[in-house]
């Protein structure tokens, strides 16, 4: 945990200077008749964020944060499996969604993370499974009007909006 | 005495059964849209404003009217069941309404949720028949500085009695702030902060990627590592014996609720302020205000109340400066006035003598919806809560799902999706370093309007910081603040002197 939080005030700290490099694209001193230029907010909250991880840094070397004096691990070998399929199967629900599209999509995460992880029934697992998707798009495609994503898929909704729209 | 008259007559409007049946249906599509993760009023108001032009203006305004009402009661619902905001206004509500319903009291917090909007929305409605014009007119008189220093205070609210590390506090109030200013500069129109050059920057980055991130999928990430992924979200357990146990227990938190109703209502009146700067004001007056301020964040019900019964009687507020000025006070209130327009009214002081029957109607119709709002929503609450009884293994995938489409709604692009997953993951990764991440929504909602008015300031006052203090008002506020932005400090020196 102790590392752990030198590595991410270093990392924000690096973040930080990179903002203040990028704000400087813009004006960021003050402009006769037209007052602070366009870089000027970011570049002063960027060097806030700077200071404010020299701070954090300085209370880590002191030991004064309760991160600073655990002797924790930061993540261990069980705590980095459940974030891995977590946030792994996040990244390649939201990977598949421009290929195949979100009402493709919803029923195959269902199934995946209800079967595969909780163990549940197809009794159970198969009614949410169907009834999530055909949901979100009477709610948002026919309600709101809101499209949502589809990939490759979009054509097989063409008969579907000419019914109902 | 004459105005008691005109409210009389509004409710005749209000009560005519067309009227009365859309009030009902404003305040049941409301409470759905604003639980909807990534829609608010603002999305609810616009998407039906089309179809209110089949009936008559003062019907019209009525519906969009309860809706608007009944989509700040819903806001709170998924802030509370699922930890995601349902919209800006209840970003606060998250942030104590959550924890309640991981410790099981799901029900109390839903019932402090509506009973909090009920007060608030019904003394703004009665602040609103009595001193319209005159507030109206002291609305005015906030200037970008005077706002500008209502935003300092409401940051202040977060550093000045935390426990939390009050660099890492800092720290989250400043990047909130930094990813308020992507996309393209307010003045100039010039793109700024344009990451890696990929065009869905130029959008900007919507608070609701940040907050659906953190409170969403963060959350969740956290929920399934302290778990290890083998529970229910909690033990919610619903009665009516607890649903009145818990409206007699507010009776310990009317202080907080006042505060909010009075202080959302007058941050609604202020132009361009609205709803959500109220609430989270409230918030952080709540718990400046609060004798054990640590426990904010951790399932306080006044964490609940004040910014629940700040958001709807800012609701109230914004309508004001709308009706008698024509100067929207929220975003939604902005689609209210185009819709006034297109139903042939000029809003204004003469719209209060011209179209009595509408002003009317419409201030006496928001008394109705208000009472409609908290039965329909205190008659949910049974439903609300089978959604926490769920298995985690369920209701983890659907909350992805629904913070994924959420977070893709309000601009249709995909690059917020990958956004929210990357604020997801690195709010879960900070949070597990104690980096309090509620000050970083608070300030990329505020963000905006902070820049807008500091700026504004500036120019007026020639680059001189001394405007802020030269204004009276301002100069309190901005007092205020630095007072609370120095307590850490003074605190600190006397525990060093006492030891």
């Amino acid at each position: 945990m102790r590392r752990a939080e030198l590595v991410m005030a270093l990392f924000m700290a690096a973040f930080s200077l990179y903002i203040m490099w990028k704000s400087t694209e813009l004006p960021v001193g003050w402009i006769e008749g037209e007052g602070p230029g366009g870089g000027a907010f970011p570049f002063w909250l960027a060097a806030g964020m700077l200071v404010c991880c020299g701070w954090i840094v300085l209370r880590w070397a002191r030991r004064q944060s309760p991160p600073s004096r655990s002797e924790e691990p930061y993540m261990d070998r069980t705590a980095l499996r459940v974030f891995a399929i977590g946030a792994g199967s996040l990244l390649a629900m939201i990977g598949l969604i421009h290929i195949v599209g979100v009402y493709v999509v919803i029923p195959l995460y269902l199934i995946f993370y209800m079967r595969g992880i909780g163990h549940h029934a197809w009794s159970v697992t198969a009614p949410l499974a169907v009834a999530m998707p055909v949901a979100t798009f009477l709610f948002f495609e026919i309600a709101l009007k809101i499209t949502l994503p589809k990939g490759y898929t979009e054509p097989a909704f063409y008969p579907l909006y000419e019914m109902l729209l | 005495m004459e105005i008691l008259g005109l409210l009389l007559e509004g409710f005749a409007v209000a009560l005519e059964p067309i009227n009365l049946a859309l009030i009902v249906a404003g305040c049941i599509a409301g409470l759905f849209i604003g639980a909807m993760p990534g829609l608010g009023s603002v999305n609810g108001v616009a998407i039906l404003l089309p179809m209110t032009f089949l009936v008559p203006p003062t019907s019209a305004i009525i519906f969009l009217g309860s809706l608007y009402y009944g989509a700040m009661y819903g806001g709170a619902i998924s802030s509370i069941m699922l930890g995601i905001p349902g919209a800006s206004t209840a970003v606060a509500t998250t942030f104590d309404g959550r924890p309640m319903a991981l410790q099981g009291k799901a029900d109390k917090a839903l019932v402090a949720a509506a009973t909090a909007s009920f007060v608030g929305g019904t003394i703004s409605v009665v602040l609103f028949t009595l001193f319209a014009p005159p507030l109206a007119d002291f609305a005015l008189a906030f200037g970008p500085p005077e706002e500008f220093a209502l935003l300092m205070l409401a940051f202040a609210t977060f550093i000045g009695l935390g426990g939390d590390d009050i660099p890492k506090t800092l720290f989250s109030i400043f990047i909130g702030l930094m990813f308020s200013a992507v996309g393209l500069d307010i003045v100039s129109g010039n793109p700024r902060l344009i990451f890696l050059d990929l065009p869905g920057f130029y959008h900007g980055i919507n608070f609701l990627v940040l907050a659906i991130g953190i409170y969403g999928i963060g959350e969740i990430l956290w929920t399934v590592e302290t778990t290890r992924g083998e529970m229910v979200v909690s033990r919610a357990a619903v009665s009516l014996r607890g649903v009145v146990r818990a409206l007699a227990d507010l009776r310990h938190n009317i202080r907080s609720m006042l505060m909010g109703s009075f202080l959302g209502y007058f941050v609604g009146i202020l132009p361009a302020a609205g709803a959500t700067p109220g609430s989270l004001m409230a918030y952080g007056v709540a718990r400046t205000m609060s004798k054990n301020p640590e426990t904010y964040g951790k399932g306080n019900v006044d964490g609940v109340v004040a910014p629940e019964s700040a958001n709807n009687a800012a609701s109230t507020g914004s309508m004001l400066p709308m009706l008698t000025l024509g100067i929207p006070g929220s975003p939604t209130t902005a689609i209210l006035l185009g819709g006034m327009v297109i139903w042939g009214l000029e809003p204004g002081p003469m719209l209060f003598i011209e179209h009595k029957e509408f002003v009317w109607g419409l201030i006496a119709s928001l008394y109705a919806a208000n009472l409609f709002a908290l039965l329909i929503n205190i008659a949910f609450i049974p439903a609300f809560l089978m959604v926490l009884r769920m298995p985690f293994t369920i209701l983890a995938p659907v909350i992805f799902i629904l913070c994924v489409v959420g977070g893709y709604a309000p601009t249709q692009d995909m690059h917020d999706v990958w956004l929210m997953l990357i604020f997801g993951v690195m709010g879960y990764l900070m949070r597990k370093l104690d980096y309090p991440l509620a000050p970083a929504v608070l300030a990329i909602v505020l963000g905006p309007l902070a820049e807008a008015s500091v700026r504004q300031s500036l120019i007026m006052a020639h680059g001189s910081f001394g405007i802020f203090f030269e204004r009276p008002i301002s100069a309190i506020i901005m007092a205020i603040a630095i007072g609370l932005f120095a307590w850490p400090l003074f605190i600190a020196i006397r525990r060093r002197l006492g030891a």
